[in-house]
């Protein structure tokens, strides 16, 4: 092990973690706020990198496509937060588990039957495609970029629910929500707004991730999982619980995978360690949960009720 | 035990699944001899996730895993040549309880979305756990060479498999209903109610509620064993949380807490799947590969407006 190897390692344990914040900010607002779970989080993630490459093979203009990619998945969320979400904010969790599933299963065949069922290609712009030197090893600069992307949301969410009008609405909707609409706020507006705006943060996470991972059916759900680990270790409700999680979930995953098999080889024979290496790095952030729970049922952060 | 009409159904519903294997020899379909009896199977399993979610307000997203351990038990020891039915399907049992165990120790603990977020978590770490294996297929899976083997009855006989499915059918319906009217039944369906009350009266649910867990695995396990000798086949795709989500739907369709709601519903997602795949008065590309887009919306609307599944149409009350 070098250091190169590390360095490189690590930097993508970030580009991970900050693309399952992106994620998990989201999702955790829409629980914090309206009680809600949404399994179809995932299905916007899938709607924003289809529709961003898909802009982008129209227009040839990346940014372009990046604007109309978030606003037409901020648009599909809305949508499906006014049809669909709105009813189920009173019912119980079995109930949203079970409609957002069904949705699930119809935004995956949705793009199936307008893009078919294979992964298509997607592409960045030649001014993203490069390395960045930095002495010994060098990095590409697209996943760079996605780590500042995802640490600049991170600030830009920090200030907007601690420093805002609207941020003190959602901190206060989260605690009370009746206390709010008796004051006057029109709470329905304000739960179509966050939604809207979780919505929008999935789909930058599935624009960011077009390019590095494949784009197809199914996507959504191969991470959203990942941001369920991320959600109950973190604390569900909480943004700084996400953050924390969403980092800690990203760098041991990926230095699992990266190390664990040479780590066991030093202990174990070289064909046990290759059998037992991947299984155990894929099984790695599942055991972590596991181990928070076990002392910190509530997660790492818990939201303050 | 009185009988309810509603018991009666289920008695000649249990009936009619007896009346299928002669009728279809008749008209020489065993096509719906293999259909039905995959619904049977997908029913026990349905049952056993019925115990903790309808009985004990669990909401288990993670059903799918003891399907798959069960399965794995069954393939894995046929792949080194035990075929013995008895040790393959004890074996099926318990590797599901104790994973049960396992993952009931920890999430059984918590509640409401953190339960749900959990057990689907595990169950995804499993199906994980069963993609890297490459010994037993990996991603692609497995045959199962020899169904399991049994001295008292031959399983490669597809009608006498077919009544064993049926017999293990009626043992898991009439197991949960007895363990649900039993004082253990009570306490579970007490915590669910309200479990502050439970604690006053001198029940702490964990335990109760950690046992309902193990049983529901187990039986579910039994189902993956079933399901592995049916299909002869065994791919990480029996945990897929997708399925997870099929059992949890069953269970809502067929009717909450109802003693005829999972095979109701298992028949009825099984059976509109096949129709919805095998339309012939549809378009093909429209209906038979998108029938995921109409089931989609389908589960949609049955959560918005049928809330009592279709046991709520059976007469007497929700149980």
């Amino acid at each position: 092990m070098n250091f190169v190897l590390i360095a490189e390692q690590t930097l993508n344990g970030l580009q991970l973690g900050v693309m399952l914040f992106l994620l998990a900010a989201g999702l955790t607002l829409v629980f914090g706020i309206m009680n809600m779970v949404n399994l179809a989080h995932g299905a916007l993630y899938m709607v924003g990198a289809y529709l961003t490459t898909f802009f982008y093979q129209q227009t040839g203009s990346y940014l372009l496509a990046v604007v109309l990619g978030l606003a037409s998945t901020l648009v599909v969320g809305i949508v499906t937060e006014l049809v669909a979400l709105r009813t189920l904010y009173e019912r119980d969790h079995l109930d949203q588990v079970l409609a957002t599933f069904g949705l699930i299963l119809f935004f995956n065949e949705l793009v199936a039957i307008l893009w078919g069922r294979a992964a298509i290609f997607s592409t960045i712009p030649d001014y993203l495609t490069g390395h960045v030197e930095f002495g010994v090893f060098r990095y590409p600069l697209y996943r760079l970029m996605i780590i500042g992307v995802g640490l600049a949301v991170a600030v830009l969410l920090w200030f907007v629910v601690s420093r805002t009008r609207l941020g003190m609405l959602i901190r206060a909707g989260a605690s009370n929500r009746a206390m709010v609409a008796a004051l006057g706020v029109n709470i329905r507006l304000l739960y179509t707004v966050v939604f809207g705006f979780g919505a929008a943060l999935a789909g930058l996470a599935g624009l960011l991730a077009g390019p590095i991972y494949s784009v197809q059916p199914g996507m959504g759900e191969l991470i959203l999982i990942q941001v369920f680990v991320v959600i109950v270790i973190g604390g569900i409700g909480s943004i700084r619980g996400a953050f924390a999680g969403a980092l800690i979930v990203g760098m041991v995953d990926t230095m699992g995978r990266a190390f664990l098999k040479p780590v066991l080889s030093t202990v174990l024979s070289p064909t046990a360690a290759d059998a037992a290496g991947p299984a155990l790095a894929s099984m790695l952030i599942y055991l972590l949960m596991a181990v928070v729970l076990t002392f910190r049922p509530a997660g790492l952060f818990p939201a303050v009720r | 035990m009185s009988m309810t009409p509603r018991s009666w159904i289920l008695v000649g519903l249990l009936a009619l699944l007896a009346a299928v294997p002669p009728v279809a020899a008749y008209f020489d379909a065993p096509f719906y001899l293999d259909l039905l009896r995959r619904v049977m199977i997908f029913a026990i399993a349905a049952s056993s996730l019925n115990l903790i979610l309808g009985y004990g307000g669990m909401v288990s997203f993670g059903h799918a895993a003891y399907l798959g351990i069960g399965a794995y038990a069954v393939g894995v020891l046929g792949y080194y040549g035990i075929h013995n039915g008895c040790l393959q399907w004890g074996v099926a049992i318990g590797a599901s309880a104790l994973v049960a165990l396992a993952i009931g120790a920890i999430s059984v603990r918590t509640s409401g979305i953190y339960f749900i977020m959990i057990t689907l978590a595990f169950t995804q770490m499993l199906y994980y756990l069963g993609i890297s294996i490459e010994e037993y297929g990996g991603d692609d899976g497995m045959r199962l060479k020899l169904r399991s083997e049994f001295d008292f009855i031959n399983l490669n006989n597809e009608t006498a498999f077919y009544y064993l499915v049926l017999a293990i059918l009626a043992f898991a319906i009439l197991l949960v209903h007895r363990l649900v009217n039993s004082r253990f039944g009570r306490v579970i369906q007490a915590a669910r109610s309200n479990e502050a009350r439970t604690r006053a009266i001198g029940f702490s649910p964990y335990p109760y509620r950690l046992a309902a867990f193990v049983i529901s695995g187990a039986l579910c396990g039994l189902a993956g064993a079933l399901l592995v000798n049916h299909t002869a086949y065994l791919t990480p795709e029996f945990m897929n949380w997708t399925r997870s989500g099929e059992l949890m739907f069953m269970v809502i369709l067929g009717g909450i807490a109802t003693s005829a709601g999972p095979l109701l519903g298992a028949a009825a997602l099984l059976l509109l799947e096949d129709v919805l795949q095998g339309w012939s008065l549809l378009p093909k590309e429209a209906v038979r590969d998108h029938w995921q887009l109409y089931l989609g919306v389908i589960l949609v609307l049955v959560v918005l407006f049928a809330r009592r599944g279709l046991a709520g149409l059976l007469p007497g009350k929700n149980e």
